[in-house]
């Protein structure tokens, strides 16, 4: 099982407590209703789904509930870090070993 | 003849006890679900006479009244003299929002030598004393339910979970620990 570090509970907990909730760091234009359809439609439905490293939310659905921000890497699954939400993406040099 | 309404816990009567561990119902309890800011704690832990905790997975009990830190801004309040905690918040006047959910869960209670590798058979948390030591608090998954575990003393459990899932928890528990005292 995969052990997934929730920055609210400040520790390590089992995978069967979060739930994955898509990708992160998509902004929501604050002129919403003055945006082309095309330009909509690359806001809520065109996500990266890249092969590596991706930024997704996740939230601690069974532990504290909160939503944070995980770095993923979908090749191997490993989590390279995670972080609160609101929080910038991290600089990711520094977490590669 | 006067009608008698008589209250009947979801668990009434049941229990196991092996030579592994000891599975019983709690005592009905009165509980609320308390959501605040961190601004609001001091009073709120005046106004509730048990210091709230802020760190995560933790506890805070006084008597018969428990407090345990579920999230950032959410605790489960419990006191099992079943005195009315609504009232009790209500003497704090700052923000907080308090709801009663003393029928919504009920209470199991689990102890004995074996009771980590009972709850291990449905929780996927470290149980161990090092990761969960005594009065750590933490909601979390048995089985295919969501549960609040609270580790009253080394060998002791207390399971809050949801009043309709409470057979399902109760049944996972007794078969878990018939497995291991066979």
């Amino acid at each position: 099982m995969l052990l997934i570090r929730c920055p609210y509970c400040q520790e390590e907990r089992p995978e069967l407590e979060f739930r994955h909730a898509g990708e992160a760091h998509v902004v929501r234009p604050h002129n919403i209703a003055d945006i082309s359809d095309e330009e909509f439609e690359a806001f809520f439905f065109h996500r990266a789904n890249p092969k590596g490293i991706t930024h997704e939310r996740w939230r601690h659905v069974h532990g504290c509930g909160r939503f944070f921000n995980a770095v993923r890497d979908t090749v191997s699954d490993r989590f390279v870090t995670t972080y609160k939400a609101g929080e910038p993406k991290p600089a990711l040099e520094e977490h590669k070993a | 003849m006067a009608e008698i309404a008589t209250r009947m816990g979801p668990l009434d009567g049941r229990s196991l006890a092996t030579n592994a561990v000891v599975i019983e119902a709690a005592r009905p309890a009165s509980r609320i679900a308390l959501r605040a800011p961190s601004a609001s704690l001091a009073a709120l832990s005046l106004a509730l006479g048990v210091d709230l905790p802020d760190r995560p997975k933790s506890a805070a009990s006084r008597g018969t009244r428990h407090a345990f830190w579920l999230g950032p801004d959410e605790w489960l309040i419990i006191d099992e003299d079943r005195t009315d905690l609504n009232v009790a918040c209500r003497g704090a006047e700052v923000l907080h929002s308090c709801v009663d959910v003393s029928h919504r869960n009920t209470a199991i209670l689990v102890s004995g030598a074996r009771v980590e590798d009972v709850l291990s058979a449905g929780c996927p948390q470290d149980l161990s004393l090092e990761a969960f030591p005594v009065g750590a608090c933490s909601r979390t998954v048995l089985g295919k339910i969501e549960i609040v575990l609270y580790r009253t003393a080394e060998d002791d459990f207390r399971i809050e979970v949801w009043r309709s899932f409470s057979d399902y928890a109760f049944t996972l528990l007794t078969e878990a620990a018939r497995d291991l005292s066979s």
